[in-house]
């Protein structure tokens, strides 16, 4: 079997970060995985997307022009990647910054208040987490054990930042509505 | 040791420092800058040398210098670097100095684009700089491969006192993959001590050890040409590697592929086998050099009606495929040369067009 998912937004965001932590949650599970970034002139305030490809078997094209899963953390990416979702995938969005629908019958739709969560967790900082814990809880992809390893493995040296973060992903978890 | 999750470019310098390499000469260029950047942070955590040039040029023959020297030395850089840095090349070549060169090659010709392409297979494979020479190519299509293949082309450079290339592309550089570096692949630097500019070659000797690439007197310059094509023979010998896929089955046709392209080619073909239509498929690791016997016999299988070489050019190593079919079998390419990967139902797409083309 193999998933693939697509997270998408503005440069800033941490949109590579939230592929990231993905990819290295598939590493410990022992699945074949690989992420693949937006790359190209881009800056700051610029779109950003990756795509992370999970297998059991070596990936093949890790390139995935129509995702089964995208996430969605702005409404420019919500405008030019919701077309391209296969039939009968799925999509999360960010509705802080996303007020519109995908207008797709054809596949799921959840929504997260991400700004808003990380707002009142302190720092618009952790929206990329908080969009997260709401990516495992709608795709059902990885435990939230498992995501909360990678987190404590990855902010090891940054002890300060290991608790918000930790708060983000069970918030987003749980605040994850489908629409 | 775990496998860990590591860019492509990251890894890349990674495995070099571990194939025992400590010396880096560079100048930075996208798609291949992370390459640079992590070891200035890594080369002084084991006493290794990283340097930035104020060119490409300037790298190349810092290169040149520090091999003639007797050091393990590399450097990487993308296309229009390695355009710049193919005069030194030439050099070390004609000099026999070993050295570790990495191509992730980008969109040409000129300054191009920054995306992933494959348009340099000539410039590695069949030139580059000037004069009688070759390259040792290897193409990987995994972060994996290619950290193996860095690996193992330092002593192969030693081995053939000869530069080595690592041909890559912009996905290669730009993905993370999980990887590991393989202990058996650990090597230690050669003694170079009866050639290299380190002194004279023994204690005994009355002439000091001179490396040049310019051949005057007699029939010199002819001697090293024989001894440069001795090598490149030995080469196609010993060095050829090479992959395959779908291979055993009665296949229609044949894809002849390598790197990034040779993925999106394996997901068509499992598509395809969905379908019933079997394609097998070739993919050499070593493009010099080239597995002339096994794509020969791969393409002269009796089912095999047609064979397509997929690329990210303009029909670059469709000459090589040529050239080995030998006529027997019809060849054709496929290649988009614009900085985009094909989908892989564009891969079968043309697979049924070819096939259709070419009825029993």
């Amino acid at each position: 079997m193999q998933m693939d998912m697509m997270f998408t937004g503005f440069g800033g965001q941490g949109i590579l970060m939230m592929g990231k932590i993905i990819a290295l949650a598939a590493l410990k599970e022992g699945k074949e995985v690989a992420w693949v970034p937006s790359y190209g002139p881009e800056m700051r305030g610029g779109t950003a997307y990756c795509t992370v490809v999970i297998g059991d078997e070596p990936i093949g094209s890790p390139i995935i022009q129509n995702p089964m899963n995208l996430v969605a953390m702005n409404q420019p990416s919500m405008e030019k990647f919701s077309q391209l979702v296969k039939p009968g995938g799925m999509i999360l969005k960010n509705s802080s910054l996303v007020p519109v629908s995908s207008h797709r019958t054809d596949l799921t739709e959840y929504e997260i208040a991400a700004n808003e969560i990380a707002n009142d967790l302190g720092t618009v900082k952790v929206t990329n987490v908080v969009a997260l814990g709401a990516f495992i809880e709608c795709s059902g992809i990885f435990s939230l054990d498992l995501i909360r390893d990678i987190l404590n493995q990855e902010l090891s040296k940054k002890p300060a930042l290991l608790d918000i973060n930790l708060q983000a992903i069970e918030r987003g978890k749980s605040a994850c509505v489908s629409i | 040791m775990a496998k860990v999750l590591m860019k492509g470019n990251e890894a890349i310098g990674e495995a070099a420092i571990r194939a025992g390499c400590l010396n880096y000469f560079g100048y930075p260029i996208t798609p291949q800058s992370e390459i640079a950047e992590y070891l200035s942070r890594r080369m002084p955590e084991v006493n290794g040398m990283f340097l930035q040039a104020e060119s490409e040029v300037a790298a190349s023959y810092m290169i040149f210098g520090a091999s003639a020297a007797g050091e393990r030395v590399f450097t990487t850089s993308s296309s229009p670097g390695i355009s710049l840095m193919s005069e030194a090349i030439s050099y070390c070549a004609a000099a026999q100095c070993p050295a570790v060169f990495v191509n992730i090659m980008r969109g040409g010709p000129g300054l191009g684009g920054i995306l992933p392409s494959q348009g340099d297979y000539f410039q590695a494979t069949k030139g580059g700089g000037h004069g009688d020479y070759h390259l040792l190519v290897m193409a990987p299509n995994s972060v994996q491969e290619a950290v193996e293949m860095v690996m193992k082309a330092f002593p192969l450079a030693e081995k053939y006192r000869n530069p080595v290339i690592i041909l890559g592309d912009g996905l290669i550089g730009q993905m993370m993959e999980p990887v590991e570096f393989p202990d058996h692949l650990v090597s230690t630097p050669s003694d170079k001590s009866s050639w290299a500019t380190s002194g004279m070659a023994t204690r005994k000797s009355t002439q000091r050890n001179l490396v040049r690439s310019l051949f005057l007197v007699g029939n010199s310059l002819e001697d090293n040409n024989r001894c440069l094509k001795a090598k490149y023979d030995q080469m196609k010998k010993e060095e050829i590697q090479c992959a395959d896929y779908n291979i055993d089955t009665d296949y229609e046709a044949l894809i002849v592929s390598y790197g990034t392209m040779s993925r999106v080619c394996r997901t068509a073909i499992d598509i395809l086998k969905k379908e019933g239509i079997e394609v097998g498929m070739i993919r050499p690791q070593t493009l010099f050099p080239y597995p002339d016997a096994i794509v020969q016999k791969a393409a002269w299988k009796p089912s095999c009606r047609v064979v397509t070489s997929m690329e990210l050019s303009m029909g670059q190593m469709v000459e090589d495929v040529e050239r080995v079919v030998q006529g027997r079998r019809p060849v054709t390419w496929f290649g988009i040369a614009g900085g985009i990967v094909p989908a892989p139902e564009e891969i079968v797409d043309e697979m049924k067009r070819v096939l259709h083309a070419h009825q029993s």
